[in-house]
């Protein structure tokens, strides 16, 4: 049913409709609307059997949700930023004990400074727990990823985040087609575990493992998102059958046959990236777009395909390796290894910092003449770095670092944009 | 009529109490309906107190649930002498995540039984005392809050024993541990403020609150079919004595648990709704000495530089303890 909504009500509605059986709930901007619409579907009655859960924290809200995956309850919860660092001991352990549990990322920042705006650092910084991770365009997808993110985990039994922009996405109203019941109902069917904690059968879960059996086990998860780069466009397929719309998948390019420059993105900046490409491609730009759906299990393949025509990529992020430069750049690069194309890494919006057409226009004409440093950071205030650079270099005791930059920009609160 | 009231004790065992009670009160540690959840064969200490414990409280909780019982356990000792394939000692479904989410894991999987109609399965979460009053005590006091459907049982050991005997909020003043060394003017642990967590969870108002000690079996198994009985959520502090981190002999495990009720340094009491409603009495009390002198951990406190001065410190706290929740017998001392 088409519907102007919330993009948290729009996942909130579609997660019940995944028929959820545990919910723990720790309220963290911008992930909150999503549980809270939850929330009140369980209190009305309309999602039943469900047990949702007020939890003490992020660590008890991934707990709880270990807890009831093993116990055979189809198991849900979001977070953003903090909230997912804060509960990164049981991120690793939820993978580690193969539990398919679902979770919505609504990507923040992560401080300090403290800082409640979008940008990817924070599921970036789990690249490495075992995770798989979509990563949404627009609300729409964020609905359909959900959908397919129960399918995904539960069939390969691992556990699954759907990041989507925080604010950008999440709390954005646009048109949404949330499925119907019947529909979800076919595509995904209820969860049949590969383990479960059952008196009837006693199994122990999360045992002593020593050195001859850890890499074994390791190694099986890797397997996983292995067969996932096979199952990801399956399911996406099977999806478009059941829904009639293409979402998902591992990547998808736009205006990219004959592109000699490729921009490389995830999530919603891809619609600015888009707009800024027709414009180009009105003017005669032979350019294109690159979307990454699923960073992990990272399609290198599928990244290498899409590039392979190409002379030159931009892989713009929302994220900062501190000391090297880009993270998702550093596996496009992987991709292409012994193409001898030439990538540059873009990184852009950090902290909720917008991206607006102008800067990209002038950034991708710049690629393509191939005038870009290795790394750009886009509309970063120089003078203010530089200022900064120069009172440590002045003063011993120079004080707090945002506190200065602050006060030098004379802005006393923190603004959007 | 005057009559004098009999009372059975004993100094040595509480063995010959055992013969005297009705046979449905007694404690017997082999029998065909054992259910022997957590089995031979594991990799306990010679005379650990939390292995004698967990097999009493587990059983007991097997027995009492008609075997529909699901167990979550913090890391520590329990998990790792108990787990690695194929020694594995459970018989029942167990599931070990993190060191400081057992109460959170354990509410899940009553989430989950919940849900799915299972109202018979009883779900009990299991920690060290690190685990429970240090690390795993957000978590705990989360589920306590909810009053979410789990019994916990803390082995308290008094220290974190699996990683090498250091303090934890459950080691007692004076007390020698690897980060507390008997050195210098206050040898071993400080005098805090201490952290009593069964008081803290009876500030919770949960349902039921008891401590126990691996020297009362009858007691403890008491306690536990109890609390498996009720709904909502429950906590039980079992005191476990660890030859290795208190430096005591194997064979005094049981004696070193019964002397720490005895001198009143761990009182024995059950608690509903947040208010006490019965108290294990002491017969007579005994001094602390007792209890310190067989543990290394305590040796400082005696011999060439004695310390008589934090002994008595000591003492008061086990005097405080009797006062407090009225353990001694009334007519005795």
């Amino acid at each position: 049913m088409l519907k102007q909504t919330e993009g948290s009500k729009a996942v909130a509605e579609a997660v019940a409709l995944c028929r959820p059986e545990v919910i723990c709930a720790y309220p963290i901007s911008p992930q909150t609307h999503i549980v809270e619409a939850l929330g009140e579907m369980v209190k009305a009655g309309e999602l039943t059997p469900c047990e949702f859960i007020n939890v003490e924290s992020e660590f008890a809200a991934m707990s709880v949700a270990i807890g009831s995956s093993a116990a055979g309850a189809r198991s849900y919860t979001a977070t953003a930023s903090q909230g997912l660092l804060f509960m990164v001991e049981a991120v690793y352990n939820a993978s580690g004990l193969g539990l398919p549990i679902v979770m919505t990322v609504a990507n923040r920042a992560i401080g300090a400074p403290i800082n409640i705006w979008n940008d990817h650092s924070d599921s970036l910084s789990q690249r490495d727990s075992g995770w798989m991770q979509l990563f949404a365009e627009t609300n729409q997808e964020a609905v359909d990823l959900h959908i397919q993110a129960f399918r995904l985990a539960e069939e390969l039994s691992m556990p699954v985040m759907v990041c989507m922009d925080g604010f950008i996405l999440t709390h954005a109203f646009e048109r949404v087609d949330i499925p119907s019941q019947e529909q979800v109902d076919a595509y995904l069917p209820p969860f049949d575990p590969r383990q479960v904690l059952d008196p009837k059968e006693p199994i122990s879960i999360g045992a002593m493992v020593g050195p001859e059996a850890f890499m074994e086990v390791k190694y099986l998860a890797h397997a996983k998102q292995m067969q996932a780069l096979e199952l990801i466009p399956q399911l996406a397929a099977e999806f478009k059958q059941t829904f009639g719309r293409d979402s998902g998948g591992l990547v998808r390019t736009y205006r990219a046959d004959d592109a000699e420059t490729m921009i490389v993105a995830m999530g919603s900046v891809l619609g600015t990236i888009k707009d800024v490409v027709d414009e180009m491609r009105a003017e005669g730009h032979k350019i294109g777009v690159l979307g990454i759906i699923s960073y992990r299990p990272f399609p290198l393949a599928q990244v290498r395909a899409a590039l392979l025509n190409c002379k030159r990529f931009v892989v713009l992020e929302k994220s900062l390796a501190v000391g090297m430069g880009g993270i998702v750049a550093t596996d496009v690069r992987m991709a292409v290894t012994g193409t001898g194309l030439r990538g540059f890494t873009a990184i852009a919006g950090l902290g909720g910092r917008s991206i607006p057409k102008a800067s990209l226009h002038k950034l991708f004409r710049q690629a393509e003449k191939e005038e870009l440093e290795p790394v750009t950071f886009v509309d970063l205030d120089w003078d203010a770095v530089n200022k900064q650079l120069e009172r440590e270099r002045q003063n011993r005791h120079s004080g707090p670092i945002a506190e200065n930059i602050l006060h030098d920009k004379g802005i006393v609160s923190a603004k959007f944009g | 009529m005057s009559f004098q009231p009999v009372k059975f004790y004993q100094t040595g065992t509480f063995t010959v109490g055992n013969r005297l009670l009705a046979p449905d009160e007694r404690s017997v540690q082999a029998s065909e309906m054992r259910s022997n959840s957590i089995n031979s064969g594991h990799r306990a200490c010679q005379g650990c107190g939390e292995a004698l414990g967990a097999r009493y409280a587990i059983d007991a909780a097997m027995a009492e649930s008609n075997g529909q019982l699901i167990a979550a356990n913090a890391t520590g000792c329990l998990e790792v002498f108990s787990t690695p394939y194929p020694e594995s000692s459970w018989q029942v479904p167990w599931i070990h995540s993190l060191f400081g989410n057992a109460p959170a894991v354990a509410t899940g999987i009553a989430a989950a039984m919940k849900v799915k109609g299972r109202h018979d399965v009883r779900v009990v979460a299991q920690g060290g005392d690190g685990g429970t009053t240090d690390i795993g005590f957000g978590c705990l006091s989360g589920m306590f809050e909810r009053n979410d459907d789990v019994l916990y049982i803390c082995y308290d050991n008094e220290a974190y024993m699996n990683t090498g005997v250091q303090r934890s909020s459950a080691t007692p003043p004076t007390a020698r541990t690897a980060t507390t060394m008997p050195v210098g003017p206050e040898p071993g642990n400080v005098f805090g403020q201490g952290k009593n967590v069964p008081e803290i969870a009876m500030a919770h108002n949960i349902p039921y609150v008891a401590t126990a000690t691996v020297a009362d079996l009858r007691d403890l198994e008491y306690k536990v079919r109890k609390a498996v009985n009720i709904r909502g959520a429950r906590y039980i502090h079992l005191f476990v004595p660890c030859p290795l981190g208190w430096g005591s002999a194997s064979h005094d495990t049981i004696r070193l648990a019964r002397l720490a009720k005895e001198t009143g340094m761990f009182p024995v009491f059950e608690a509903e709704h947040g208010e006490v409603t019965s108290v294990l009495k002491i017969r007579r009390q005994v001094p602390i000495e007792e209890y310190l002198k067989p543990q290394k951990r305590f040796a400082h406190l005696f011999g060439k530089h004695a310390h008589p001065e934090l002994v008595a410190r000591l003492q008061a706290i086990a005097d405080r303890h009797i006062r407090k929740y009225g353990l001694l017998e009334e007519g005795d001392n």
